[in-house]
């Protein structure tokens, strides 16, 4: 309940910002994942670097072919922003089931995707929707696709000096829908994901040119199915050739037990939700 | 570490460790404590005040996030000696028992009626998802937030359902 | 019983102005000046020997003013517990811990953040020893919890009758009988009934204050039972009951988590007599699954012995009940509270046997239901299972083994005297409420859809306020804390000069509305309206001797005495009339305004002039009446109340991921006379859903080193609002002869008779596929895998 002491910076630049990163900061946008954890000493940063005073990290843009989707943007926001769920709904749903009002109204979709929790909902739907993460530091911009960025549990491939300053999603073209759906700790869609799975889809002619499926809840990271995606190119995207694809929803993940489910359960889960979340997205389309 | 913030109206300025929570400048420091605090890990709710309008909960928060905020807690909530709709909505249906989750419920509550005045019961409780009570099961807590909406709408609430099956 | 509109009535609570704006107050609340706040360092592991402490660098940090281990408080001895049979909690570890969580040592600081940053830099050198967690290998004695004792079992409640070694042996033998015959279904299933965490979400916090001008202890706890915490300070620091003050202000949920005595109670008091200082502990969330009780962790075997039409001949129960590594307030008796109601609602022969056994982790005590729980849920849910098996309704079973009503007493297989019972009406009306026939053919066509829907019915009996106090010899007193007070009600009713009314209750309550409802009762009594009485509770100083809430006896016990006082305080008013009138008293008649005499409407003298008369004594002239408006009673009930009811659940189950979903949820009580609807329809949804809690998401996991893996609120989900149905209440009345007002008790029924409400209505869903039980909680994983199970 009690942080350990630490020295707070609140930037209101980034360049500031870069400056204030070290070994023993840690950035900190709405705190949602980072205050708990140094509430229970479990992560005792000696610097926490603000970036909520810095202007214009705050906005969802239309920048062309892509939105853009600023490291200030909360979760309420991605969920209920008109850009967002018309060209990145998987994203947009995800974020809508993360955490309760309170924590949708601080916490930032930047933040939940740099904190690479393994049962965070919106990780999957930015895997789906083809995010590319945009990571700033005082030596430049890199663009890591969302399929790079997740590494480990609670590990992002950003550096000790970078910020994620946003992400952006390629925009929803004709022929093409996402969704997200999940089975949450509390059943239902409460809580984290014991299982969920986001999949985007484009489709024509009748049947699928292109997929991707990201799946969050039962391994050591979120993942694109990739093995899902191949699968359904090609089909109808009928319930045979969904289930079939479903088939291979673990294929590249190493699924973990926990308290809410054995690797079989977990597993089984996995091909369940790729199925709804496919069926979802072409329901959408 | 200086921060300055409204607190129900009132301009406070105090000299805080960078790592006071929110919750804890609001009780210990402004003596306000009808904010509470029932868990460490963001998830009971009690501690929610609306900062910026906005529901959040306090215990997530550091003081020194909030500087220049404006904050609205329990203590206010009723106005020139009226209860908000939402107070006389817990105290007509019976939305409380211990009272512990209460001051955050009714937070939660009178945000989630200032987006939506009509909220069906699925939006009620979702709109109140991230506030537990270990008291009510929830029953009461939905009709008093319907009580609430009626009377901010101006539409005569429902009647009481306690006396159900009699 | 004659009662007013106020009697009866949805009166809106008083208790709720002051809550509903912030501006209650609870222990946290309180900071008096130079307030010093506890951080304890506690044990990592289950069971370990301590080789040192070293606290230097601990008191050499910022704000610290001392920090204690065993030896500066050993000469308080052991923490006190009402019932100790082999292992009390020492106040701080002595050598050893032996369970995870254990206080090893604590700082005291100027401030709640120092005296955790101090507690962390206490250096503790553990030699980590075998634990031994899992019940059923602590039953077995392959590991000892405490080497100086023989056994991990420190007792075992046999019964059928209780305290009868002859009849047990006869139930035995008639039940063995009975499976021996041809025409019999023997049906057994062994279940879990996992530990469960309170989470009341007040933390437990304690502020004490010395004052040695006085030497007195001044104590602002959370605490159920003020009196019994009065009591246990004084004994254990040598002072005299009164030089102890207890204050329970507003207490943020109790459920039986804070009706013990804590050893960090007894420490903060410790620390502040040493210190001179005010000091504070208030209870983090992720330290409270180990500092406070826990409750439930049985697993037993319940079988049911009958004929293929559904008569039951015998029902047996063995079971072992986890205590933990230490006992405290009630550990061992929780279970025996369960042998009172052991048979249910039923009357066939019943033996049960319950092993009550060590193991290291932290203590379990009262939980919401305590006891009751876990024989309501065994008994009704192999009663389900026996009525599968043969194929006849579950509700038709129960009914045909049902007692015969009865409305004054009888005795139930285990050997209890119960009050009163109208079982079947009961069971009728749930049936009527439910429309139950409908419901099982939505159910059916649901089934011919592919759907998964079920259908579960539960009874159960329950019972509150133990009494009378001729129980204390089975422990149901404070006596180890010093106070031979027996289990009675206890209340001060007093109409003060100004026509308003004082009631000091004995009671503790946190959240069950004791203001609104006494005041209900004493305006009924006196005719005053219920906003000019204001209900007193939770201070011993000011409080006649109580004993606290708990097991639902509040309104049953210090209500009824309250009851009493108002109508004694009545009587009294009634001679003060006639005499101011020269009437007969036996004519008066009061109300608002004052006393009548009958049938004389401009006979009248009001409430301030019969008030004024009793506080100027010469008023009341040559006649024998005293001074004074007031009255005290203790009340030493007969028996404890019965009440009674049934559940029905209806739920729905995905079979592609085991997620449960309550579609309907039914309930018909019979808690006797209703004083205020509204609060008891609160009591009954909260009651209910704690015990959904403990049906679908609630379980205290240890993994086998006694490490708790569900610590937090994070993975240890209580019911959100999302997650629970509307709730649906019918009552049925019978009155219990054992008090005046004629009611029972209604806190802990909901939760005794939901659980396996909810287990029984996932069976029913999953029946097609063959699957006849799952192990609580239902979270999808489980129902998910005795799915896959079933299917082979």
């Amino acid at each position: 309940m009690y942080p350990r002491p630490f020295d707070y910076v609140a930037p209101t630049s980034l360049e500031e910002a870069f400056g204030a990163l070290g070994d023993d900061a840690k950035v900190m946008s709405g705190g949602m994942s980072l205050i708990p954890l140094m509430k229970m000493r479990l992560f005792s940063p000696g610097v926490v670097v603000d970036i909520g005073r810095i202007d214009g990290l705050d906005g969802v843009e239309d920048i062309g072919d892509h939105i853009e989707i600023g490291a200030l943007v909360r979760h309420a926001t991605t969920a209920s922003n008109e850009l967002v769920k018309a060209n990145a709904a998987a994203l947009a749903a995800a974020a809508a089931l993360t955490g309760d009002v309170q924590v949708r109204n601080r916490g930032t979709t930047c933040g939940a995707l740099a904190h690479a929790d393994v049962a965070a909902d919106q990780p999957a739907g930015a895997l789906a929707c083809g995010a590319v993460m945009i990571a700033q530091s005082s030596s430049g911009t890199r663009e890591i696709p969302a399929s790079e960025f997740f590494v480990d549990s609670l590990t992002s491939a950003l550096n000790p000096d970078e910020i994620l300053t946003s992400i952006r999603v390629p925009k929803t073209g004709p022929g093409e829908g996402s969704a997200y759906d999940k089975l949450g700790r509390r059943g239902g869609h409460s809580d984290y994901a014991v299982a969920g799975a986001a999949a985007w889809i484009k489709k024509s002619n009748g049947s699928i040119e292109d997929a991707r499926v990201g799946v969050t809840g039962v391994g050591t990271k979120p993942a694109l199915a990739t093995g899902v995606a191949e699968a359904l190119i090609g089909t109808d995207g009928s319930d045979e050739a969904v289930k079939a694809a479903s088939e291979k929803a673990v294929d590249d993940i190493t699924v973990l037990e926990d308290l809410y489910g054995s690797e079989e359960y977990k597993t089984h889960l996995a091909k369940v939700y790729v199925a709804r979340a496919v069926k979802q997205a072409l329901a959408a389309i | 570490m200086e921060v300055s913030m409204t607190v129900n109206g009132r301009e406070v300025t105090a000299d805080v460790e960078t790592r006071t929570l929110l919750v804890h400048f609001i009780r210990e420091h402004l003596r306000l404590t009808g904010t509470h605090v029932g868990c460490e890990t963001g998830y009971c709710g009690a501690c929610t005040v609306h900062v910026d309008g906005k529901a959040i909960k306090s215990c997530t928060m550091f003081a020194v996030q909030a500087d220049g905020a404006n904050i609205t807690t329990i203590e206010g909530m009723a106005a020139n000696g009226e209860l908000h709709p939402v107070q006389e909505g817990f105290w007509e249906r019976h939305g409380l028992q211990c009272g512990f989750c209460t001051p955050g419920m009714i937070m939660s509550a009178s945000a989630l009626l200032e987006e939506n005045d009509k909220p069906s019961e699925e939006e009620i409780r979702h709109g109140i998802e991230g506030n537990l009570c270990r008291c009510t099961g929830y029953h009461n807590i939905v009709r008093a937030v319907e009580y609430a909406g009626a009377k901010m709408r101006g539409e005569e609430p429902a009647p009481p359902d306690w006396e159900g099956g009699e | 019983m004659a009662t007013t509109s106020v009697l009866g009535g949805s009166i809106r609570r008083r208790e709720d102005p002051a809550l509903i704006q912030g501006m209650g107050t609870y222990v946290d609340d309180l900071a008096p000046v130079g307030t010093l706040h506890i951080g304890f360092v506690r044990s990592p592991f289950a069971r370990a020997k301590i080789n040192s402490i070293d606290t230097t660098a601990a008191a050499e940090a910022p704000g610290v003013f001392a920090v204690y281990t065993h030896e500066d408080v050993a000469h308080l001895g052991e923490l006190l517990a009402q019932v100790v049979i082999a292992k009390a909690r020492p106040l701080l570890a002595n050598g050893q811990v032996n369970h995870v969580g254990e206080a090893v040592a604590m700082v005291v600081a100027e401030s709640t953040y120092q005296a955790r940053d101090a507690a962390d830099l206490v250096d503790v050198d553990y030699e980590p020893l075998k634990p031994v967690v899992d019940l059923k290998e602590a039953a077995s004695d392959s590991q000892l919890v405490h080497d100086d004792l023989e056994s991990n079992t420190i007792i075992t409640w046999e019964a059928g009758p209780w305290g009868d070694e002859e009849g047990i042996a006869q139930t035995k033998e008639t039940i063995a009988a009975a499976k021996e015959r041809d025409d019999t279904v023997t049906v057994s299933i062994e279940a879990v009934n996992q530990r469960l965490i309170p989470v009341a979400i007040e933390p437990r916090a304690v502020l004490a204050e010395w004052m040695p001008g006085y030497s007195r202890f001044r104590v602002h706890s959370t605490t159920q039972i003020p009196h019994a915490l009065m009591g246990a300070i004084a004994k254990t620091f040598g002072l005299d009951t009164n030089q102890v003050h207890v204050i329970a202000p507003e207490v943020g949920g109790g459920f039986g988590a804070k009706l013990n005595i804590y050893n960090d109670e007894i420490l903060t008091c410790f620390a502040a007599q040493k210190l001179g200082r005010p000091v504070k502990w208030t209870e983090t969330r992720r330290e409270a699954p180990n500092s406070t009780i826990q409750g439930r962790g049985w697993v037993a075997t319940a079988t049911v012995t009958g004929t293929k039409d559904g008569e039951i001949l015998g029902y047996e129960l063995d079971a072992l009940a986890d205590m933990g590594a230490y006992e405290q307030n009630f550990t061992a008796a929780i279970p025996f509270l369960g042998l009172f109601v052991g048979s249910g609602q039923y009357k066939f022969p019943t033996h049960w046997k319950v092993d009550c056994v060590l193991t290291n982790t932290m203590t379990t005590d009262a939980y919401r239901g305590a006891g009751r729980p876990e024989a309501a849920y065994y008994i009704e849910r192999v009663i389900d299972a026996f009525a599968r098996e043969i194929g006849v309704d579950p509700v038709e079973v129960r009914k045909k083994n049902f007692f015969e009503k009865f409305d004054s007493g009888v005795t139930s297989p285990i050997g209890f005297e119960i009050d009163t019972g109208d079982y079947s009406t009961n069971l009728d009306k749930l049936v009527e409420v439910a429309d139950y026939e409908a419901l099982k053919a939505e159910r059916d066509k649901a089934r011919e859809e592919g759907r998964y829907v079920g259908i579960g019915v539960s009874a159960y009996c329950e019972v509150c306020g133990f009494a009378p106090t001729a129980l204390s010899e089975l422990g149901f007193s404070w006596s180890t804390y010093g106070l031979p007070a027996g289990f009675y009600g206890t209340s001060l009713v007093r109409v003060n000069p100004d026509v308003t009314v004082t009631v000091v209750t004995g009671t503790g309550p946190s959240g069950q509305g004791h203001q609104t409802t006494w005041s209900q009762v004493v305006s009924d009594r006196l005719g005053i309206p219920p906003e000019r009485v204001r209900v007193m509770h939770g201070d011993t100083e000011d409080s006649p001797m109580g004993i606290g809430t708990f097991g639902s006896r509040s309104l049953a016990v210090d209500g009824s005495a309250t009851f009493l006082a108002a109508e004694r305080v009545a009587d009294k008013a009634r001679d003060i009339a006639a005499h101011l009138l020269e009437a007969s008293a036996d004519d008066i008649e009061l109300d608002s305004e004052g006393g009548h005499v009958t049938g004389s409407p401009d006979s009248s003298v009001p409430w301030s002039d019969i008030a004024a008369a009793a506080y100027l004594p010469h008023r009341l002239g040559e006649s024998e009446l005293e001074g004074g408006l007031e009255s005290h009673v203790i009340f030493d009930p007969p028996n404890a109340t019965w009440p009674f009811g049934s559940h029905l659940a209806m739920v729905e189950v995905d079979p592609d991921t085991g997620n449960v979903e309550i579609l309907r949820y039914i309930t018909a009580d019979d808690c006797g006379n209703v004083i205020n609807p509204m609060i008891v329809a609160g009591q009954v949804h909260g009651g209910v859903v704690q015990g959904i809690g403990q049906a679908m998401y609630e379980e205290a996991i240890y993994d086998e080193d006694g490490n708790l893996l569900t610590g937090s609120l994070l993975d240890y989900p209580i019911p959100a609002a999302g997650d629970m149905p509307m709730f649906e209440l019918s009552r049925t009345t019978t009155p219990t002869f054992c008090n005046s007002m004629g009611a029972k008790g209604i806190g802990e029924a909901g939760t005794i008779g939901s659980a396996q409400t909810i287990v029984n209505a996932v069976v029913d869903a999953l029946a097609p596929l063959g699957v006849k039980h799952v192990d609580m909680p239902l979270r999808p994983k489980r129902v998910w895998a005795a799915i896959q199970e079933a299917r082979g």
